[in-house]
């Protein structure tokens, strides 16, 4: 395998409340990221992938665990320090208008992550601008003018364009086309798609829209109450699922193709628990059809299942042999295993 | 037999600083006893409106129905009076929205307001209120009714707000549901609860369903029949499995081919060949609308005849309505390529 491009090992985010009790957002989440792959995280709201997405940009500082982007540590490290590396990574939000001053018009916003930088002069920083707004399919002249006179649409190009300014590899995407209608969100996805080749960058891609996610995806990692249940493949995610909760995910999206209608039939009951006092064991054991009491005391590890797949499911090997133990973090592709 | 609800060239404005805006421009829609219609489209294309309209709920000022006629069980619903429409509100037609939490009041347990309703209702002697309003409850899968009854709506979670709603609907035994984007700020595993739900109150009950989304996998899943709309206007309409087989209208397709499972099998961004099939440009402003068909400006297909006046509705097939000049030019080369 190539040598990963971000490794997030064992990573913990817990916010305290006011009442002195802990959110656990993000409770020991390992994963990696290879160049020019795209890994989406999935998962019901409030599971953490927002947090778990903002914690490796740092805008959060990590409870515990480490970062590593090119294999350098960037979890601990002061962000003064990281600051080289954080040209590497950069973040495209769902609400591009919340990230972007309504003040300040379009192009100085794509230009300030250059400027902060220290990069070109003024005049290579503004042809960089236009050649962005360009790349990302808006007219020349929007770099005068100010966010609130653009479409949603039109406002994700530009936190694109600002997100590229300055070359990254990788691009923590959140929600980036939820809040898009569906023409919209289909030019979108294809730019993302286009500058993915163009430019071989690294996506993590944050979506709770299961088409979406299997449009993109490379690899699919499902979370749930702030840890990642299964990460697989997408073909293997979506074509041969392990987790009971990643089958209730597909189970439960509609799909758009009327023939294909499946009914009533069995749901998940109920919702995700909160993440103040999230239940022992398995997280999933209070919603799962299939739980045992192993899943009260035990909490379960992603252990592989083979061709890249790992699953967090005491019931998910019944009957076959005893799975390989994998620890933390370990790198998820076939090649990968071979080699162990 | 007639339609329970009958929309006649519907015309609902916003007279507005900006100028008149035509946010409903003549739509014409039926829905039958028992029936799920699913209206989509693209948010800003008057799908609100429209259910506003049904119910005299749009604001006036700004807004207001100059024209048409809402048909219910035969009766005008334009020209009742606000009595008259309350009652139709009690016990004809019930509404439940994308946000719970805006029409439950805060400071009301889950049992009064489903209890208030029934009063209202006047069908339950008040000795039994309670316990019908716990049968209703248990009949939305509500858990644990008896404690929840005691609740109040920030006490509970997105999922059990949006059963507390069709709870209420229920509680009007009304003969028509209209659902706008009842599950859009729900979670995937609670939207499918949420979504059984509606289907099983119409199995059980014969209610009809007026579904609002601009989810194609909802209406899928979940649709008889199927109106699409662009622009205050509705440009196709047809039962569900006709319009994803066969979509007639640009726009339809667009948005079909738009969407990433209707795109064909999954490609990934690592090997795609599957561009997802683009809708250029956007919705133009209601303010600033062209002249001809709404869409032309965005159409592969659009002819100069299309730029000067907007198209009719016409019936294609049984069931079948298409508002485009090129329908038939465009059936006829899907039919090709496919044989
Ligand atoms: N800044 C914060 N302070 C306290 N709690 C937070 C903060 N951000 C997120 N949370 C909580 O952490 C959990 C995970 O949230 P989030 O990462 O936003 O989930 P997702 O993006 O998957 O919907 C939620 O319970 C949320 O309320
Ligand atoms: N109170 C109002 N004043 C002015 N315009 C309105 C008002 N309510 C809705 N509109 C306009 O009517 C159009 C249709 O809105 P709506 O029916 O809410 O769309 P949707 O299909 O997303 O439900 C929009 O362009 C909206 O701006
Ligand atoms: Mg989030
Ligand atoms: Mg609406």
């Amino acid at each position: 395998m190539k040598a990963p491009i971000l490794v997030v090992d064992d990573l913990v985010k817990h916010f305290p409340t006011d009442d002195g009790r802990t959110v656990h957002a993000v409770d020991g989440v390992s994963l990696e990221l290879a160049a020019g792959e795209t890994l989406s995280l999935v998962g019901e709201s409030g599971c953490g992938k927002s947090t778990l997405g903002k914690t490796i940009m740092r805008l959060y500082p990590p409870t515990s665990g480490s970062i590593r982007v090119n294999g350098q540590e960037i979890g601990t490290t002061s962000r003064r320090a990281m600051r080289p590396l954080r040209r590497e990574l950069q973040m495209v939000f769902q609400d591009p208008f919340a990230s972007l001053n309504p003040r300040v018009s379009v192009g100085r916003a794509i230009e300030e992550p250059l400027i902060v930088h220290g990069i070109g002069t003024r005049a290579e920083r503004r042809e960089r601008v236009s050649w962005l707004l360009g790349r990302v399919g808006l007219p020349a002249d929007a770099a005068a003018r100010h966010p609130h006179e653009f479409s949603g649409g039109q406002r994700q190009r530009i936190g694109i364009a600002r997100a590229l300014a300055l070359n990254p590899k990788i691009i923590i995407c959140d929600e980036p086309v939820s809040a898009l209608d569906v023409s919209v969100r289909a030019q979108v996805l294809n730019l993302l798609g286009d500058l993915k080749d163009e430019f071989n960058l690294a996506y993590l891609f944050i979506s709770h829209d299961l088409s979406v996610v299997e449009y993109v995806s490379d690899r699919v990692a499902v979370m749930y109450l702030g840890r990642i249940v299964e990460i697989a493949p997408r073909e293997r995610l979506f074509g041969a699922p392990l987790h009971p909760y990643t089958k209730a995910l597909l189970d439960a999206a509609p799909i758009p193709d009327p023939t294909r209608r499946r009914g009533r039939r069995p749901r998940l009951d109920g919702e995700i628990p909160s993440p103040l006092d999230p239940p022992s064991g398995c997280r999933f054991r209070t919603r799962c059809p299939i739980r045992i009491e192993r899943c009260t005391t035990e909490t379960p590890h992603l252990l592989s299942a083979g061709s890249g797949q790992f699953v967090a499911c005491h019931r998910a090997f019944e009957g076959a042999s005893v799975p390989v133990p994998v620890p933390a973090g370990a790198p998820v592709t076939g090649d990968a295993l071979a080699m162990r | 037999m007639s339609a329970l609800l009958d929309i006649r060239d519907l015309h609902t404005h916003f007279f507005t600083a900006r100028g008149v805006l035509k946010a409903v421009n003549g739509v014409s829609l039926s829905i039958g006893r028992g029936e799920i219609v699913a209206v989509v489209g693209e948010s800003g294309c008057g799908k609100s409106v429209t259910a506003f309209s049904i119910l005299r709920l749009i604001p006036d000022p700004p807004g207001r129905i100059v024209g048409g006629e809402v048909l219910f069980e035969g009766r005008d619903l334009t020209t009742l009076s606000p009595a008259e429409m309350r009652a139709v509100r009690g016990r004809g037609i019930a509404m439940i929205f994308q946000e719970p939490m805006t029409s439950l009041n805060p400071v009301l347990t889950v049992g009064e307001q489903v209890g208030e309703v029934l009063i209202e209702h006047g069908t339950v002697p008040r000795s039994r209120v309670k316990a019908r309003v716990l049968e209703i409850l248990e009949s939305v899968r509500i858990s644990d009714p008896a404690r929840r009854i005691g609740q109040y709506p920030h006490e509970l979670s997105g999922g059990m707000r949006q059963r507390v709603m069709i709870a209420m609907a229920l509680a009007c035994e009304p003969k028509l549901i209209i659902a706008d984007e009842p599950t859009t700020a729900l979670d995937v595993t609670v939207q499918a609860q949420i979504l059984d739900l509606l289907m099983e109150m119409r199995d059980r009950y014969g209610m009809a369903v007026m579904l609002i989304t601009h989810d194609l996998g909802v209406v899928a899943e979940t649709a008889d029949r199927v109106a699409v709309m662009y622009a205050g206007r509705k440009v196709e309409e047809a039962a569900v499995e006709a319009l994803f087989r066969q979509p007639l209208h640009p726009y339809t397709q667009g948005l079909i081919r738009a969407t990433p499972e209707g795109a064909g099998s999954a490609a990934g961004f690592g090997r795609r060949p599957a561009r997802l099939q683009e809708i250029p440009g956007m919705v133009p402003p209601l303010h600033a609308m062209p002249p001809g068909c709404a869409f032309a400006p965005r159409c592969a297909f659009a002819l100069d005849l299309c730029r000067q006046a907007p198209p009719p509705l016409v019936m294609r097939h049984e069931g079948h309505q298409v508002a485009c000049y090129r329908a038939a030019d465009i059936e006829a080369r899907t039919l090709e390529a496919v044989a």
